[in-house]
């Protein structure tokens, strides 16, 4: 069934020139398997990686007790003073491996969290994360504050973090369940996080103005985002969650470009979309509260992370490796900054909340005018 | 007839829209469903379009039931084009396009020859190779149109289904996109069922016309056996005039005016 020559001509379509226009898609081919790489995306990567490796060595050599770069390496290594050891093995370096670790988590549910709601504003947040587990951990310091004296530092390392992942999961369960009317919209889903978000502060607060003044004044450290003190205890849970959680997310790439599109267009593509999506959001919500749980909620991380990478691998939707990258650089640097240039150590969580506000302004300020994000 | 739709009901939770219907679509045709706002043309569509679950009855695909099959599988055999489908912001052309390659990749296979073809054919027959790497943002309403059904081709799918495809177009854009129609049932024998609200186009570019109104048939059957002056005026309460089209010598509808029912209470929605 071909129509006579000349009957049909696409009105621009007179060169046979296509291959040329879809050039920026290089595929890697092997037999039946074709993989997509794309140049830019992976030299922001390698650029980041480089990036966070030498903030990381700073970290390393600044501090109370500054060290050469010969001796972070003999330490790392296993050699150098038993004292260069010690200030680097088991103060410095958990601190910031936690920080990366921490920030990638962050960078990647915030990638995703974005694509669902289709919206740059949209991050962990939102879902109920980080407002839960800062309510449970304030519950759980309020109400067991003069035991927490008592026991120490062992209660205290596990039963926190435990405390903010149970409170995490709770309140993204809580968000989730509110947000479902016979399938999920993601403007509902904010709505419903930002009600949620709130009843959830107010509880807070509530908690911290009857509890222990001594108390809340613990919580408050930790409901600001610190990695202050932070040991191999903070760093392999969080590890264990990427290295779980990450894998799958890579997975579903494909599935999250898709999913920007309507709900209409994402079915029609042959996406099971309720499923997808909400495999997805367990994704984002688990490694949210892995992050938290590790260091508190360190703020505007989830949210700049991905648009960051965005811009910088120029695409149309986060990149989940990238915003990986971008998260770790951006908590490493700040906890950097928290450390070293101020006269009193902050926790990582104001810093991140400074350089945060101006950006989200600019968001705001942007979608605005480029009319209906949501 | 390789899509059907047999007793079913639609509707949105306690609503029902299409009471019992059943339909059939030829294929390698050009089916257009007409009908006022609100007589379920959108909704029939959907189900067609697996998109929608009857409340009853079911939709059967190559004689298998719709709802039973893997998603993949359908969205292999048919494609579906929403009604003003939505676009992210800063996505390109091709980015779009090459989506409807989706039910055809796996995290292995990303980007195979056969996706690059289909691809590249789908720009290439709605005329926007030239502009593959341009943001949708920046394109004309028609252009955007085209780019979205550019997806739905990518698809490669039998069976096409398109709602409103020409709505917010200009009239030229609208021949622009049902030439393209034509051109898709004519050159590739896809079976393409749509919905339109210009009567004239709609029997101008397809082989059949299914009249609704109200969550029922009225009508179905070739232009000439449907675009008549009684089923206007009962599926539109419209007082016309039907000539033939001094060009094609389909039914050209000339409305005269709207004709109040007496037995009409409200207007349906």
């Amino acid at each position: 069934m071909s129509a006579p020559p000349g009957t049909v001509t696409a009105p621009a379509a007179a060169t046979t020139a296509g291959a040329v226009r879809l050039a920026h898609r290089r595929p890697l081919r092997i037999g039946r398997v074709s993989l997509l790489l794309r140049p830019r995306g992976l030299a922001v990567t390698v650029t980041g990686l480089a990036l966070l490796l030498l903030l990381t060595a700073l970290h390393l050599r600044l501090g109370d007790i500054p060290m050469s770069l010969s001796e972070v390496v003999a330490a790392v290594l296993g050699g150098g003073t038993g004292g260069a050891r010690l200030v680097i093995m088991e103060l410095r370096l958990p601190r910031a491996l936690t920080g990366a670790l921490v920030g990638a988590a962050l960078g990647v549910s915030g990638a995703i969290t974005q694509a669902i709601a289709r919206n740059p504003l949209a991050g962990p947040d939102i879902l109920g994360v980080t407002s839960g587990a800062s309510l449970a951990v304030v519950a759980a310091t309020v109400a067991g504050g003069a035991a927490y004296g008592g026991a120490g530092g062992v209660l205290a390392a596990i039963g926190i973090p435990a405390a903010a992942l149970a409170g995490g999961l709770a309140g993204a369960l809580l968000v989730y369940g509110l947000a479902w009317r016979r399938g999920l919209d993601g403007y509902r889903l904010v709505l419903v996080g930002v009600g949620v978000v709130a009843v959830f502060t107010n509880l807070k607060y509530w908690l911290l103005t009857v509890g222990d003044v001594n108390d809340a004044t613990r919580a408050m450290v930790w409901i600001s985002g610190s990695l202050n003190a932070r040991g191999m205890e903070h760093v392999v849970p969080t590890a264990l969650a990427l290295a779980m959680v990450l894998p799958a997310t890579l997975l579903g790439t494909r599935t999250l470009a898709v999913l920007r599109l309507g709900d209409d267009t994402v079915r029609g593509l042959g996406v099971r979309i309720d499923l997808a999506r909400g495999s997805l959001l367990l994704c984002a919500v688990l490694l949210a509260s892995a992050a938290t749980a590790a260091a508190g909620p360190i703020a505007f991380v989830a949210l700049a992370a991905p648009q960051i990478a965005l811009r910088l691998a120029g695409v149309a939707q986060p990149p989940l490796v990238v915003s990986a990258v971008a998260g770790a650089v951006l908590v490493t640097g700040a906890d950097l900054a928290a450390r070293t240039l101020t006269p009193v150590e902050l926790p990582v969580g104001i810093v991140t909340a400074v350089l945060g506000a101006p950006y989200l302004i600019y968001l705001l300020v942007r979608t605005r005018r480029a009319r209906g994000a949501i | 007839m390789r899509l059907q739709a047999v007793d079913v009901k639609l509707g949105y939770g306690d609503r029902l829209i299409v009471d019992g219907l059943d339909l059939g679509i030829e294929t390698g045709t050009v089916t257009t469903i007409i009908g006022p706002n609100g007589c379920g043309k959108s909704t029939l569509l959907r189900a067609l379009g697996r998109l929608l679950k009857p409340l009853s009855g079911h939709v059967l695909l190559d004689g298998r039931h719709i709802h039973r099959m893997p998603s993949r599988e359908v969205a292999k055999i048919l494609g579906v084009l929403p009604q003003a489908p939505a676009a992210p912001e800063g996505l390109t052309v091709a980015d779009l396009v090459a989506r409807g390659r989706h039910p055809h990749q796996a995290w292995y296979r990303q980007w195979s020859a056969g996706d690059e073809a289909a691809v590249e054919d789908a720009l290439r027959m709605t005329g926007l190779l030239d502009l593959a790497e341009r943001p949708l943002d920046e394109l004309s309403g028609g252009q955007r149109q085209r780019a979205w059904i550019s997806m739905a081709l990518a698809q490669g799918t039998d069976l096409l289904l398109l709602d409103e495809p020409t709505t917010f177009l200009d009239l030229a854009h609208q021949i622009d996109v049902l030439q393209l129609v034509s051109r898709l049932r004519d050159e590739a024998g896809r079976t393409v069922v749509m919905v339109l609200h210009d009567l004239n186009l709609a029997a101008r570019h397809s082989d059949r016309l299914i009249a609704m109104r109200d969550g029922r048939v009225v009508a179905a059957g070739t232009p000439h056996e449907v675009m008549t002056e009684p089923v206007l005026d009962e599926v539109f309460d419209l007082e016309a005039k039907v000539i033939p089209d001094p060009v094609t010598a389909t039914p050209l509808v000339v409305p005269i005016a709207i004709r109040p029912r007496p037995t009409e209470t409200s207007t349906p929605r």
